[in-house]
């Protein structure tokens, strides 16, 4: 028997940027909230040993434990889906701060073009250009309308950029602080695309480049360009994270309480709300009832779906008859990209996660599509983040995958290889969606989430025109031997990729194409909130969690007005 | 000699001011603590006292392999995918097969952190990791397949054979042509190639990557606490690498 604790204003479900965000904000309004983290308390404090590659990048030190949650996957539907075993294409968070703690910091605005994408491609291009089966759709909100909020993550976040994009929305002010410094590996990738006649920039970066007092207080301090960024945390407090921000933040009110190992199993809901949600407490193997006035899933991606999925919240997506919302338009990315290897030996040991440039000529709608069978595009960017020895093994092609000259060839190359490589933004499309999985079942005997994914035309077209821009910057860089990536063939669950999951959980204007309304308030039960890239309908040329952050932001502000008015807020 | 003086004053240099830069962060005893280190760790590199590092005693050991045989088979196995060659050291003496032997004894060899809950289906390459087995059992039936195939083509045990025989049967494992039980041979040598790097160039408290000579090939300088003052630099910067056990001093 389950055992049934206090009610709270608000519970938030999972700790990372978007839970911190909203219990930040929803504290600092004076209402009570308790977030709830099947993972454990971590902080700065932990990260002092962090330099060691094989324990966080290899072994996956700071990430979700799959021996007791995991997904499954097929490339389409006639496959048995399988589970993911072991990570591969992308790393899912848990513990305090989620992904926000091992994440790069590259942080974008999403494109005013993304908001309105179906609406702009057709005014431009007419109504064949995007393909029936591809559910490319408005998100039910404007850049415009959602700029103040990307200032706001910007501010709390510090984030460092140069503001050189001359294809990037309107901005009401500058980035918070100044751009990181502009290496020669940089400098390499802003001559050639400048004498390529594109506009280079710095990436905007949530590895400051100095220190940052935010508007909340908290300071966040100067990267020291350690090398050690991805997949790992930041032991200087230097890497913007939930942890060193929103968290304390939300604690400092007095009204924030964080629960650990404590795994959210189920959405209770009796009639057009929601009463709480049930959890298992990891250590005790105790079973709870959490009742709250407001539900916020702030589980990344898969858990919001799945959460959803299990407790029989809104209409299961079918691609057989085309009916429901939930699961579609999952999105992932594509990488087009090229390598190129050098005489002279440079300092690729040396970075940070977000340090880099690039060019967002071929975004976007940035250029001209009427002559190609694809729409958007992709950020091209040199980063540079710090090589490190295991994983980096570059050699040329037609060199054996081991041995002596295998050797040779790693060794020689590793400093002397440099990559351009953008992030291709990919279409939602029938047949890609989630759902629940029938045969396999988590620790706690809950269904697994199962994926049904494969690349698409669009994103092969997209792919192959990219990887030959990507091959012209390279070599225009100078690199004696320049390998394009191979074209694009099915999705392949292990090679790591990117971990920009998006949709499944998407916002719209109407409650027939999305799962929630523009402040990411569910369209069924008025007091539940779904936050994350899961409400992305497509995805974009860049990483989402700027986006995400925004999105946060204006869920917050929503929930604070339920709070006192109540209703649906559209 | 004037050249070697010289390369441990300005990283001396370097390490100071990027102490500095770094004493300012967190304001408390965590960058002292690695301030102080830094200092130390440049002494140590300096040659009087390298030789009494060397004398310090290891206590490598075997913790999953119980005899020789598989072990030799293992360690030649990882020296023909990282040899010894004019660069520097392989696989055998960088310690990379005691590293497998500790990682099998441990969570990877356990598969702790992976979701092992039945049913098992061989899946599409795309799916990844299907096998039912842990990763110290697919290492045991790879090492006796790989002493089998040895026997059975050349009368020896596997590390009784010459390299270009040793190199035929790899291939053969690489190429799927070894039929192996509930896992494939290529998914087997693809495990053995990563964990043979990952023993080369892990940080050196792994048991492998022996006085992180294959950070020294390779130019990487292991743990450095920043690059905050040379990441601008135009020339490459050649620095004695770290371990993140320097920390522990
Ligand atoms: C290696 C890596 C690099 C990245 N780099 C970038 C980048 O440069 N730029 C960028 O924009 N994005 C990047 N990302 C993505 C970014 O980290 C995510 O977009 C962001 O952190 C998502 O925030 P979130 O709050 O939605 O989810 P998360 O940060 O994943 O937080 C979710 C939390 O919920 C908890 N949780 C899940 N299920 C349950 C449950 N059932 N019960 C209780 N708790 C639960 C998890 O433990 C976790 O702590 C990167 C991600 C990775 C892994
Ligand atoms: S690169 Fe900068 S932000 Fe990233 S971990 Fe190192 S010091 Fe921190």
């Amino acid at each position: 028997m389950a055992k049934t604790l206090d009610k709270v204003d608000v519970v938030t479900v999972g700790v990372g940027w978007t839970g911190g965000i909203i219990a930040a904000e929803c504290a600092k309004a004076g209402l009570k909230v308790l977030g709830l983290e099947r993972g454990k308390e971590r902080g700065t404090e932990d990260y002092l040993m962090v330099h060691d590659e094989f324990r966080y990048a290899i072994r996956y030190e700071l990430m979700q434990d799959l021996s007791k949650e995991t997904i499954t996957f097929r490339n389409n539907r006639k496959q048995r889906a399988l589970p993911m075993r072991q990570m591969g294409s992308f790393l899912l968070g848990e513990n305090l701060g989620g992904s926000g703690t091992h994440w790069n910091g590259h942080t974008w605005r999403f494109l005013p073009y993304d908001f309105e994408i179906k609406s702009m491609t057709e005014k431009k291009y007419g109504k064949d250009k995007i393909p029936k089966d591809y559910f490319v759709r408005d998100w039910g909100i404007t850049y415009d309308e959602l700029e103040p909020y990307f200032d706001k993550f910007e501010k709390t976040a510090g984030i460092s950029g140069d503001g050189k994009n001359p294809f990037e929305g309107k901005r009401s002010s500058d980035y918070p602080t100044p751009p990181m410094k502009k290496t020669p590996i940089l400098k390499k990738f802003e001559e050639a695309t400048t004498n390529l006649g594109y506009h280079p920039f710095m990436l905007p970066s949530a590895n400051l480049s100095e220190k940052y007092k935010n508007p909340d207080g908290e300071t966040i301090n100067a990267c020291q360009y350690c090398g050690f960024c991805e997949r790992f945390g930041c032991e200087y407090g230097a890497k913007t994270s939930p942890e060193i921000t929103v968290i304390p933040t939300a604690r400092k009110t007095g009204n924030y309480d964080i629960r650990f190992h404590a795994n959210v199993t189920e959405v209770l809901k009796k009639g057009d709300k929601v009463t709480g949600v049930k959890f298992i407490d990891r250590v005790s193997g105790e079973e709870f009832i959490q009742p709250a006035d407001v539900v916020v899933l702030t589980s990344y991606v898969m858990n919001n779906a799945k959460l959803l999925m299990v407790s029989g919240i809104g209409e299961q997506y079918d691609p057989e008859t085309g009916r429901g919302t939930l699961g579609k338009n999952y999105c992932y990315q594509i990488l087009p990209g090229a390598t190129g290897f050098f005489d002279e030996q440079m300092n690729v040991f040396m970075g940070a996660g977000s340090l880099g440039m690039t060019i967002d000529d071929f975004n976007g709608d940035n250029f001209d599509h009427s002559d190609l069978d694809f729409i958007h595009g992709a950020s091209l960017s040199l980063t540079q983040t710090g090589a490190r020895p295991i994983q980096t093994n570059p050699v040329p092609p037609d060199t054996p995958t081991w041995g002596a000259e295998f050797k040779k060839a790693s060794i020689h190359n590793y400093t002397r290889t440099l990559n351009v490589s953008g992030q291709g933004a990919s279409m939602p499309h029938k047949e890609n969606y989630l759902s629940l999985d029938s045969n396999y079942k988590d620790a706690y005997g809950v269904p697994l989430l199962q994926m049904t994914y494969n690349f698409t035309d669009q994103d092969k077209a997209l792919h192959k025109y990219l990887t030959s821009k990507t091959e012209e910057i390279m070599k225009e860089m100078g690199a004696k031997t320049v390998v394009p990536g191979n074209p694009l063939t099915d999705y392949d669950i292990v090679p790591y990729q990117t971990t920009h999951n998006v949709g499944g959980t998407t916002m719209g204007s109407e409650p027939d194409t999305s799962v929630v309304n523009n402040y990411l308030q569910h369209w069924d039960a008025e007091n539940l909130f779904v936050v994350g890239a899961g409400n992305f309908p497509h995805n974009s040329g860049y990483n989402p969690t700027g986006t995400v952050g925004a999105l946060a932001y204006r869920c917050a502000e929503g929930i604070i007005k339920y709070s006192k008015n109540g209703g649906s807020l559209v | 000699m004037a050249e070697e003086r010289k390369k441990n004053l300005s990283r001396r240099d370097f390490l100071k001011t990027s102490g500095i830069a770094t004493g300012t962060l967190l304001g408390g005893g965590l960058i002292g603590g690695l301030v102080g280190y830094n200092v130390k760790r440049t002494n140590v590199a300096e040659p009087e006292t390298k030789t009494e590092a060397q004398k310090t005693e290891t206590f490598k050991g075997r913790m999953f392999f119980t005899n020789n045989k598989d072990f030799n088979t293992l360690s030649q196995a990882t020296e023909r995918i990282f040899p010894k060659d004019d660069l520097g050291p392989g696989a055998i003496d960088l310690g990379v097969p005691y590293f497998i032997d500790n990682q099998l004894a441990g969570n990877y060899g356990n598969n702790t952190k992976e979701y092992m809950q039945g049913p098992f289906f061989a899946g599409e390459a795309t799916q990844g990791y299907q096998s039912r087995l842990t990763r110290a059992e697919i290492f045991s039936q790879g090492i006796a397949k790989l002493n089998e195939e040895a026997t059975k083509r050349f009368k020896k045990s596997f590390s009784e054979l010459e390299g270009n025989q040793m190199d035929e049967i790899l291939t053969d494992f690489q190429k799927d042509k070894i039929k192996m039980t509930a896992v494939s041979s290529a998914f087997f040598f693809r495990l053995l190639r990563q964990a043979t790097l990952e023993g080369a160039y892990a940080d050196p408290i792994y048991n492998g990557n022996n006085n992180m000579d294959a950070w020294r090939m390779k130019g990487f300088p292991g743990h450095q606490a920043s690059y905050i003052n040379v990441i601008e630099n135009k020339e490459f910067q050649k620095i004695d690498p770290k371990s993140v056990s320097s920390m522990m001093h």
